[in-house]
């Protein structure tokens, strides 16, 4: 049960697996057809100045490893470059896309949390005509891209009823949540889908148990029995989702900012992987990709909290 | 032994898939996969006919869904859609299957330094939601079909190596194993004679999720406008073309791709689930 | 509280109010903690009743053993008691515990019943008790969700109880998963004495313990009954452990009982076959090796109707009118009861 040995050496494990997707990220461009100055330039005026200017801030004339050493450097002190097509520092623009990202994600996640528990318990507890119910409209959201999610509700919401803007982020915060409304619906729907069923699975797992029968013929509340011995048990599971979840967010966030014309970090992936922006492309990869794996390490490291049974240093079967 | 199928969460026990949905669920992938392969004798008009004048009419005998924002014929477009957006998810999974099976029985069979690099490089591609692997792809290469269904066949690999790898494991313990080495047959006449028949179904029946996921992440690059050329019809592309349709007030050239989309995602998680269920009843 | 202060349990535990028998409903006659009249239950998709007319009391202070194989009823006819019914049964008869019928209680009567005056004690800690729990929470549960109790109060006789069961009240904040199976059983026996019942049920409480926690189980059970003076209904598939610890016995086969009697008289001369053919297969330090006898055949099939008695089809005695005719209940329910000691002869 030593925690501190546990979580140093999932550090040390996401670090690894960091540094490997950076490698990735790097070495795509290189898998490119053609030299990496003529790809980073891509059908852009390639005046032998331009080119030259390329070459010095890529270092192109060094060997690939030394570029990989020096690039990570900077990635490590916030330098991810700069953008071709903006002609600014790419962390001033994360910079300033990330808050429409980071709001929009986290009222997703709310609404993800918050139905998809609710759903999951209902369905669990009530049975029935209920749980047909919530299986069926569950499947349909896990069948539902985002995109399909945001253009239909875009089309009924905004564009029919008018209830909602139909795209952009608006003015002051107050603004920003009522534009973010529909966006983050779209975005929670399919998680919403997993994760009621995740829960819903759980929790009729752990409602077989006989600690349930036994605090029933205790006298327990049904109430207090779903909650202390049923929905408490199935967290666990719940809770292994976690960066499955956010990933996701985090990835169709690309599809619905495009969708709403959002202008977040996904709206600037889609637009930077059109017009071949290289260096943004690798700092939102390595964003979403970092987020992912940090997350997962909160998972790891508060499983134990929410499970004693867990014995530190024996990984879980990923999601 | 214990080997259970990898399954996303969310359909961990598709428990709905009771026979009337199960059957209607079979029904819709037969009815895409027939739609597909007839598209070009069925479609009534060309889908790249441009009727500038016709814009955005209603169903009328001529167009019996209608016609989109550039006057294209939707019906001919949902068929001819069908064939792209059904052979990019068959690349992934034919890929994913093959180089995946490969790898897990490889790992699986010899264990060793072998297994460790091959967990390594899952725990690596794991790490990239399949998405994103395929935007970085195709920033690199530009847009097309290739290099977004080469990615995604990467980032599904580990689904299906993983699974086969325990398979194989769980395999291997078993005695006809054993006895077939002590008569001389060689390691890779066992696998590919008996081991590979066994293990099938159940990795068939993953693949055929992961079909499922996979037009989910085509058709959403398509829609970003980085899949599939602009002309080529695609159910992905088509709600992209019908987004402006939409905000003008005609919203049918782009909610009936929306539809087919779902029903064919719902049909093949469905109907792979339920597979998934009955081998997996299967199976020791 | 000073756990190394001895505490009496009649002045700090017990106040009285179900113990005394005098004070109920029917005075002058005593009521039973447990009191089971014709109780038959119905399982939904079952040809015959599982539970067909099954007749028991528990005295307070009495121990009462219902032995059984696996399947013959004898945990539903326990678990009855507490109002547990398995889902779209129906129950016919009355199961009276302290007096009050469990089986026409409403919800509200049968959660009070729970948290007070009946305690059931499972076979399998471990899986009874909720790992992600701790102790102290699993022994309050009952009285503190209820309101029977405050936190304090369940907390201070929680550390009583746990120390009434040989274990110190630091486990309070323990996970079940730090303690041995044998403790764990004690923890459970401490969380069923919690509400002060008048009636213990049992149920097979030493099946998932090593040897030397069962024998340590059985002889705390036995004490603190004497001590509390409940009832206890001891549920069991071990004959010769029944006769040990019980007063009387009461032998279940396919839902009914087929003998019931006082445990030294039954255990020595079973008049039953069933009960004969049971010993028979029990291992017993004091009969020699190779004395061991399985019984033939399997118990009736739920599917399947039955008329006549439910053993004659394994009986090697059966006649005609075993298969035709149910033979009546009482001491021994047997057209043919045996004679003599030991009937595996």
């Amino acid at each position: 049960m030593n925690f501190l040995r546990f979580a140093v050496r999932r550090l040390v494990e996401m670090a690894a697996t960091l540094l490997g997707a950076s490698f990735v990220v790097f070495g795509a461009m290189y898998l490119a057809p053609g030299n990496p100055a003529s790809f980073l330039l891509s059908g852009r005026s390639a005046s032998p100045a331009a080119l030259q200017a390329i070459n010095d801030q890529y270092h192109l004339d060094d060997p690939f490893l030394v570029r990989y050493f020096r690039w990570l450097g900077q990635v490590l002190q916030g330098d991810f470059g700069r953008s071709i097509t903006y002609r600014t520092d790419v962390s001033t623009l994360l910079a300033d896309r990330l808050p429409a990202t980071l709001t929009l994600v986290a009222m997703a996640l709310v609404v993800v949390v918050l139905i998809g528990l609710a759903l999951g318990w209902i369905g669990a507890v009530r049975g029935g005509a209920t749980d047909s119910a919530i299986l069926l409209s569950t499947t349909l959201a896990v069948g539902t891209p985002s995109f399909v999610a945001a253009v239909l509700l875009q089309g009924l919401f905004a564009v029919k009823l008018g209830w909602f803007p139909t795209s952009g982020t608006g003015d002051g915060l107050g603004d920003l949540l009522w534009h973010l409304t529909l966006p983050a619906i779209a975005l929670a729907l399919y998680l919403i889908g997993m994760l009621a069923r995740v829960t819903r699975s759980a929790m009729l797992e752990a409602l077989e148990g006989e600690h349930v029968a036994v605090a029933r013929s205790r006298g327990v509340p049904e109430h207090e029995v779903i909650r202390r011995h049923v929905f408490r048990n199935s967290l666990g599971t719940v809770l292994t989702t976690g960066g499955l979840i956010v990933s996701t967010l985090l990835v169709c966030t690309i599809l619905v900012e495009s969708a709403f014309s959002i202008g977040g970090i996904g709206q600037l992936l889609e637009l930077s992987t059109t017009t071949k922006d290289f260096p943004t492309v690798q700092a939102i990869s390595l964003l979403i990709v970092a987020l992912f794996m940090i997350v997962n390490l909160v998972v790891d490291l508060l499983h134990p909290l929410v499970d004693p049974r867990v014995t530190l240093g024996t990984r879980r079967s990923d999601a | 032994m214990s080997v259970a199928l990898t399954r996303r969460p969310g359909l961990g026990r598709l428990k709905a898939a009771r026979a009337p949905l199960h059957l209607a669920c079979l029904g819709i992938v037969a009815l895409v996969v027939l739609a597909a392969l007839l598209a070009p004798w069925v479609a009534p008009a060309d889908p790249n006919a441009v009727d500038l004048g016709n814009a955005l009419a209603g169903p009328s005998p001529d167009h019996l869904l209608g016609v989109d924002a550039a006057g294209r014929d939707t019906l001919s477009r949902l068929l001819l859609g069908a064939r792209t957006s059904l052979l990019g998810p068959l690349g992934v999974v034919a890929f994913s299957t093959v180089a995946g099976v490969v790898v897990g029985l490889v790992a699986g069979w010899r264990g060793g330094w072998i297994d460790s690099v091959l967990s390594r490089s899952t725990e690596l591609v794991f790490a990239f939601p399949g998405m994103l692997l395929a935007i970085l792809i195709v920033s690199v290469y530009g847009e097309g079909l290739i290099a977004p269904v080469l990615a995604l066949a990467i980032a599904y690999l580990p689904y299906v190596s993983r699974l086969t790898r325990s398979l194989v494991l769980a395999e291997r313990m078993r005695p006809y194993v054993s006895a077939y080495r002590v008569q001389g047959h060689s390691a890779a006449q066992i696998c590919l004679r008996h081991v590979l028949p066994n293990i099938a179904p159940i990795v068939l029946a993953q693949s055929t999720i992961n079909f499922g996921y996979a037009l989910m992440d085509l058709a959403g690059l398509s829609f970003l406008g980085l899949g599939v050329p602009a002309l080529t019809p695609d159910w992905g592309r088509m709600v992209f073309d019908g987004q402006t349709a939409i905000q003008h007030g005609y919203p049918l050239s782009a909610i009936l791709p929306c539809v087919l989309i779902v029903l064919t995602v719902v049909a093949f998680n469905v109907v792979g689930e339920r597979w998934a269920d009955r081998v997996a009843r299967r199976t020791p | 509280m000073n756990p190394g202060k001895h505490t009496n349990p009649e002045d700090s535990m017990n106040p009285g109010k179900h113990t005394n028998p005098e004070d109920s409903v029917n005075p002058g006659e005593r009521v039973h903690a447990l009191d089971v009249r014709g109780l038959r239950l119905h399982l939904p998709g079952a040809a015959r009743p599982v539970l067909d007319g099954v007749d028991l009391t528990v005295a307070p202070g009495e121990t009462v053993a219902l032995v059984g194989e696996s399947g013959s009823g004898k945990t539903l006819t326990s678990r009855t008691a507490l109002g547990l019914l398995p889902t779209g049964a129906t129950a016919e008869g009355s199961v009276l515990v302290d007096g009050e019928d469990v089986l026409t209680m409403g919800p509200d009567r049968l959660r009070a019943l729970r948290t007070g005056r009946a305690a059931m004690i499972f076979q399998d800690p471990r899986a009874a008790i909720n790992p992600l729990r701790r102790v102290g929470d699993f022994l309050t549960e009952g009285v503190r969700r209820t309101g029977v109790m405050t936190a304090a109060d369940a907390g201070r006789r929680a550390a009583e109880l746990l120390d009434a069961v040989g274990l110190g009240p630091e486990l309070l904040r323990s996970y079940p998963g730090q303690l041995s199976g044998g403790m764990l059983q004690r923890v459970m026996i401490a969380a069923a004495l919690m509400g002060d019942p008048v009636l213990l049920l049992a149920d097979e409480p030493t099946t998932a313990l090593d040897v030397t926690s069962q024998a340590e189980v059985v002889a705390l059970l036995d004490q603190l009954r004497e001590r509390f003076g409940t009832g206890l209904l001891f549920v069991t598939h071990d004959l010769g452990l029944a006769a040990a610890i019980s007063d009387r016995v009461h032998v279940m086969y396919a839902g009914r009982i087929v003998e019931h009697g006082p445990a030294e008289a039954l255990f020595e001369r079973p008049r039953h076959p069933y009960t004969a053919a049971l010993l028979a297969a029990t291992p017993r330090l004091d009969s020699g090796p190779g004395r061991l006898s399985a019984i033939d055949g399997q118990p009736p099939d739920l599917r399947q109707e039955l008329t006549g008695c439910a053993f004659a089809a394994r009986c090697r005695y059966a006649t005609d009118l075993c298969r035709e005719a149910a033979p009546a209940p009482g001491p021994v329910a047997c057209h043919h009861p045996l004679e003599g000691s030991r009937a595996d002869d």
